[in-house]
């Protein structure tokens, strides 16, 4: 054991967790909303809309993600009128790149969580709100949306620990994320055991505190208080 | 088309043999899996105290820490810490393992700790009537848990070891970063040297679909195999 390696490796590991943090963070906020939108079109009655945020969610959940990230950062530079576009600032960027494709991905996954949230909520909720003559609308947002946000807390916790993970493939397109960083180390010292040490410490410290984040607020919204 | 012809010509055979690697890769790692799962599990469902913890252990690190970093891991310390083992019993030559070992070795840990979770669920929901009932019968422990218990666990663990074998199968695509050449390290190649990533990398998306959607089928079919009589 290597305990020096690991001293002078905590604060770069450190710092690179901060990256990780950020791709995390913007792909978990910008997922939520497409995961909202493409659950609310999979409840659609029309056929075509519903078959599409089905299809949207089918390919990106039975893809790997490192695909994904390789078509968005290698495949779509190749088309030759995207470089035209103002598109280009943002995907010539290995780091905007990385999060278009987590977004897509955990967006689809948000997609499934939620839609299974809205077919729980008993009908009887939606009648009494409509008994008491409140419009479809604020039906959707006050009752509706709270409840399955409650509903889909244990799932979407899964869903944001196995993002953190997820955020590792940003390695693969440049980025020094926290496994970026790691695999430079280890690479540079072939001291393998020592570098996932304190990078997978730095790791599950944070599978922690989301999981306890996320059991506090389910116990906070709970519906037995 | 013709980018994807058999032959010297395409890409058509390369991607053909890569996606079988991928299957190869899969299979193996799964049966890894199950193997440190059979051993994970009875440690997870322990009396003692130490033993969860060992079992704990096992499954909270590996769900909570990226594949990558366990490939990264194994990639550059596989043949380091066989090495040392080797020392140990008087040979010290430099021994090299190959892609393929590491890849489903390293996909197989983490395979396990899902399987893990899946089989001690299956195991809890099995009525507890089923081990007095067998206990009075004076089955042995061995007979009960093969005759009684595994079958009847079966059933309740098949729809979510599926999503295991969607991870795992998807898992694969990332032992790419060790040059095993399966479908996504087959189309980095393809696509470096005709200069065509959109094609190739949307191909091997292809290719991955369509292997969870026929191991989908195959899984469902055995579903209802193993349902029989519910």
């Amino acid at each position: 054991m290597d305990f020096d390696l690991m001293m002078t490796s905590f604060p770069k590991l450190l710092g690179a967790t901060v990256v990780t943090l950020k791709l995390l963070s913007a792909s978990l906020f910008f997922g939520l909303f497409l995961g909202l939108f493409f659950a609310i079109l999979r409840l659609n009655k029309n056929i075509f809309i519903s078959k599409f945020a089905y299809g949207y969610s089918y390919i990106f959940r039975g893809t790997p993600l490192l695909v994904q990230i390789f078509i968005i950062y290698f495949g779509l530079g190749q088309i030759e009128y995207l470089r035209t576009t103002f598109l280009w600032v943002i995907l010539k960027e290995p780091y905007w790149c990385a999060i278009i494709a987590f977004t897509l991905n955990t967006g689809a996954y948000t997609s499934e969580i939620l839609r299974s949230a809205f077919q729980t909520i008993k009908p009887g909720i939606i009648e009494a709100g409509k008994s008491l003559g409140i419009s479809n609308k604020i039906i959707f947002y006050k009752i509706q949306i709270p409840i399955a946000i409650r509903q889909s807390l244990p799932a979407y916790g899964n869903e944001i620990i196995l993002m953190m993970k997820g955020t590792s493939l940003a390695s693969t397109v440049t980025l020094m994320d926290l496994t970026g960083v790691a695999k430079y180390i280890i690479s540079t010292t072939f001291k393998p055991i020592e570098v996932f040490i304190v990078a997978g410490g730095i790791y599950l410290f944070m599978t922690f505190i989301i999981h306890n984040a996320i059991k506090y607020l389910e116990k906070k919204y709970s519906f037995q208080q | 088309m013709e980018l994807l012809a058999f032959g010297k010509t395409g890409w058509g055979d390369e991607l053909f043999y890569a996606t079988l690697m991928t299957i190869a890769v899969s299979i193996t790692a799964m049966l890894v899996g199950f193997f440190f799962a059979l051993i994970f599990t009875p440690l997870k469902l322990s009396k003692y105290k130490t033993l969860n913890l060992v079992g704990n252990f096992y499954t909270t690190v590996i769900r909570g820490v990226p594949e990558l970093l366990v490939i990264y891991l194994f990639f550059f310390g596989g043949s380091g810490a066989i090495m040392y083992v080797a020392s140990i019993f008087g040979y010290y030559e430099y021994i090299e393992i190959n892609a393929f070992v590491t890849g489903s070795m390293a996909i197989g840990i983490i395979s396990g700790a899902y399987s893990t979770e899946v089989f001690r669920g299956a195991i809890q929901s099995i009525d507890k009537g089923q081990f007095e009932a067998a206990k009075v019968l004076g089955i042995n422990k061995f007979g009960q848990f093969y005759k009684i218990i595994l079958p009847q666990m079966l059933r309740l663990a098949i729809p979510n070891l599926s999503n295991v074998w969607q991870i795992t199968l998807k898992d694969t695509s990332l032992i790419s970063v060790t040059g095993l050449v399966e479908i996504m390290r087959q189309s980095y190649i393809a696509a470096g040297s005709t200069r065509d990533p959109l094609f190739f990398y949307s191909f091997a998306a292809v290719l991955y679909l369509l292997l969870t959607y026929v191991s989908m089928k195959l899984i469902n079919k055995l579903e209802v195999k193993y349902s029989r009589g519910y």
